[in-house]
């Protein structure tokens, strides 16, 4: 009945130019007298087009496969499905240049990722055209582009200050986690090796073999079964050895306690590589002063291959824990020494007022004060004691050599045993498996945490 | 045995309970001082095992000799020959400013970046900030090494491996999620009468968070500092699956394929290599022990 709404062919339901839009992007945006939005969209279906187009093999009568024609988006799709067709093989001509599924199958994933977010794009358009004609044919006086994307714009800041963190992490980080997770499926692995060989889904297949050949299951649950002895031992240790540090710092009687305090937190604060490369060093069976020593003292009759020796795995791994410790307790020591300091002395003095003693002080105050603010720490330190790698393979390597288990040595934890198989073993479709088994042991306990914690909540 | 002795003397002499009480005096210091000799003996023990693997490679730095035999803590003979050597006959000097580099940009790039990301998450509300909270929660969890090995074949393909500008910007991205949470949960501690303030006074977002959140960050931005400016001096796996060629190592791998040696005869070089790498770093964590410490127990509050 108004004016604008006249202007803008009266009548026309809302669905239309968002159908039109659905179709060729922008064109419901023109049908609601908006060039300026219309244009907008259109480059988008352009760039998406022209992009298909230039990167394919596209000319007229051609006879049309995926394979030769598709431009980054079909053939990406199609790699991504069949991860190749095409073997690499020898004719008189000599070899042919056969498909890397691989590489199909990464330029796949980006030209998946790039669709979806086009799909955004093209799902805002629809929206915004059916939206638009909606407004106006109830009335609503018709917007100019330009202060539609005024409007956009001064709403999109924190889109705009986030999109280069989030770029980064899309393709530094989620679109490998998607790759490793694809890989998990395939038969790709040291026999099967492009561009010698094509790759193939193979569904479940590797999970299967993990939980029904017996050696791997053997392993599995062997390698898992010390990774969590590992981590609970070596937290538990670490934090019961800094915790009596810090109450022992924290003594009136302790003579020059900042001198103390930073010769303890020496283990920290000195890179964990240079450590564990020293002590590795140290317990050297050959070379190594500590065997030596213990031959000169008459203690042992000859060295001892601390981390060489088959017949002792537990040595091996008694002794990685003690370094460990070596390494840990001076982090849970400064923590503890920070929250003693913040206990007020008056709960002290209240206790000692009803004759409580030194033991039980610590007992009924210092004890649950400090474990109040340091429980959250100790499943962090859970977690990344778990994946400790560093202190394991710098370490021992997994040694000693373990005749049961495949690919992987008595003191392995999952992520070194992972580390063997992918790297040294190149059975990459079982690495991507264990990946997803850590993650989901990993992701278990930390979703855990953190419902306890307020942090969600608020989010 | 005083304390129970004490009432009955009370009543009978005050000479005698003169004498009980420089007794208790007397006796009450000398159970200080043993349990205070017993301290400091614990104290000193421990201060031994920390310091002896410390002072061994330190020493075993300036032993004559080559292997790990010869290494002694205290050498009778010292020599510099190994850090000259280090310099002269290693590449040691190349790897160095290689994790110079990479150390560099890792700890200016996470500190932009989660500074960034960390105070729009924590102060503006925009559709799709709960998922993008989550999402980047769960990315979090999942093992380095998954991504590692991803990136590695991704880089491949793409032409983008043995680059330690590559490298970096793996490091800033595997990091981003976690510094991200830190800083968003630092903000969030941040009072936000001042931003409505400077609001209501016109400013900008922009303006707001460079002039008013950012100085306030100030504690956590050391420490995310610190922390990825040490990470790739330590770090292993990354740049041993993105690093090829000689002249693009890292000290860490350089140190490492020295120790690999199963004769260890260029152990001594190595005890020279390790200690140039870590003194800078432990005298940064000595004099920064407070921040790193709070940055911490910050990150375990909020996840």
């Amino acid at each position: 009945m108004s004016t604008a709404r006249q202007a803008v062919r009266p009548g026309l339901p809302a669905p239309v130019p968002g159908l039109a839009s659905a179709l060729v992007w922008g064109s419901g945006q023109l049908l609601n007298r908006q060039a300026g939005k219309a244009a907008f969209f259109f480059a988008f279906f352009a760039a998406l087009i022209g992009w298909e187009m230039g990167t394919g093999n596209y000319y007229a009568g051609m006879d049309y496969t995926p394979r030769a024609n598709g431009g980054f988006f079909i053939r990406g799709l199609w790699g991504l499905f069949t991860l190749g067709t095409q073997p690499r093989q020898m004719t008189v001509t000599g070899l042919t240049e056969g498909d890397n599924s691989i590489v199909l199958m990464a330029n796949g994933l980006i030209a998946l990722l790039t669709l979806g977010l086009l799909a955004i794009i093209w799902i805002w358009g629809v929206r915004d055209a059916a939206n638009h004609r909606r407004a106006l044919n109830a009335g609503a006086a018709p917007e100019t582009s330009r202060a539609y994307f005024k409007r956009i714009w001064d709403g999109a800041f924190a889109y705009i200050v986030l999109s280069p963190g989030m770029v980064l992490i899309v393709f530094m980080s989620v679109l490998p986690v998607l790759f490793g997770i694809l890989v998990a499926f395939t038969d790709y692995n040291r026999d099967n090796l492009p561009p010698k060989n094509l790759v193939n889904w193979v569904g479940f297949e590797n999970f299967a073999t993990i939980f029904a050949v017996p050696s791997w299951t053997a392993t599995f649950i062997g390698v898992l079964g010390w990774t969590f002895v590992w981590a609970i031992v070596a937290t538990a240790t670490t934090y019961a050895a800094g915790f009596l540090q810090a109450v022992l710092l924290a003594n009136k009687k302790v003579r020059f306690p900042r001198v103390w305090r930073s010769v303890f937190l020496l283990p920290w604060a000195v890179p964990g590589i240079v450590s564990a490369l020293v002590f590795r060093s140290m317990f050297n069976g050959q070379f190594g002063p500590i065997s030596q020593w213990l031959v000169d003292v008459g203690l042992t009759d000859e060295r001892v291959y601390w981390f060489t020796d088959p017949s002792h795995p537990n040595l091996a791994r008694a002794v990685a824990l003690l370094v460990n410790l070596w390494l840990g307790f001076p982090f849970f020591m400064a923590l503890v020494g920070g929250v003693l300091t913040n206990i007020p002395d008056s709960y002290y003095e209240a206790a000692r007022m009803d004759g409580a003693g030194p033991l039980q002080q610590l007992r009924h105050i210092t004890l649950p004060v400090v474990h109040k603010t340091v429980a959250p720490l100790l499943i962090l330190a859970f977690v990344s004691n778990f994946n400790n790698f560093g202190v394991i393979y710098f370490l021992t390597q997994g040694g000693p050599d373990n005749a049961d288990y495949r690919f992987a040595g008595s003191t392995d934890l999952l992520i070194t045993w992972l580390f063997h198989l992918t790297l040294d073993n190149r059975l990459y479709n079982i690495g991507a498996v264990m990946s997803m088994l850590i993650f989901v042991i990993v992701g278990t306990i930390s979703v855990w945490n953190l419902n306890r914690s307020k942090a969600i909540r608020e989010l | 045995m005083t304390t129970e002795q004490a009432p009955t003397l009370t009543a009978s002499d005050p000479a005698q309970r003169a004498r009980a009480a420089r007794r208790r005096r007397r006796t009450a210091p000398r159970a200080d001082r043993v349990a205070s000799a017993f301290l400091h003996l614990e104290l000193l023990v421990v201060a031994a095992i920390v310091v002896f693997p410390l002072l061994w490679i330190v020493g075993a730095s300036f032993s004559p000799g080559t292997g790990l035999a010869n290494a002694s803590p205290i050498p009778a003979d010292a020599t510099v020959e190994h850090y000259v050597s280090l310099f002269t006959e290693t590449d040691y000097g190349r790897w160095y400013l290689n994790s110079l580099y990479v150390a560099t940009l890792n700890m200016v790039g996470s500190v932009v970046l989660s500074a960034l990301c960390g105070y729009v998450f924590s102060r503006v509300r925009f559709r799709g900030r709960k998922a993008g909270l989550l999402g980047i929660l769960i990315l979090q969890m999942f093992p380095t090494f998954l991504t590692a090995i991803a990136v590695y074949m991704l880089f491949l393909n793409f032409g983008l491996l043995d680059s330690l500008t590559g490298l970096a910007l793996v490091s800033i991205a595997a990091a981003l999620p976690y510094n991200t949470w830190l800083m968003k949960g630092y903000t969030d501690n941040l009072p936000s009468s001042l931003d409505e303030a400077a609001a209501i006074d016109g400013a900008s977002r922009w303006t707001i968070f460079v002039r008013i959140v950012l100085p306030l960050m100030r504690p956590m931005l050391t420490f995310v500092a610190i922390t990825q400016f040490t990470m790739p001096w330590m770090d292993f796996i990354l740049p041993a699956l993105l690093l090829q060629s000689p002249e693009k190592q890292t000290v860490a791998l350089g140190l490492f394929a020295m120790i690999e040696d199963v004769y260890q005869n260029a152990f001594t070089t190595f005890a020279a290599g390790a200690v140039i790498l870590a003194v800078p770093i432990t005298i940064l964590y000595i004099v920064l022990q407070r921040y790193l410490v709070t940055g911490a127990s910050a990150g375990a509050e909020k996840g």
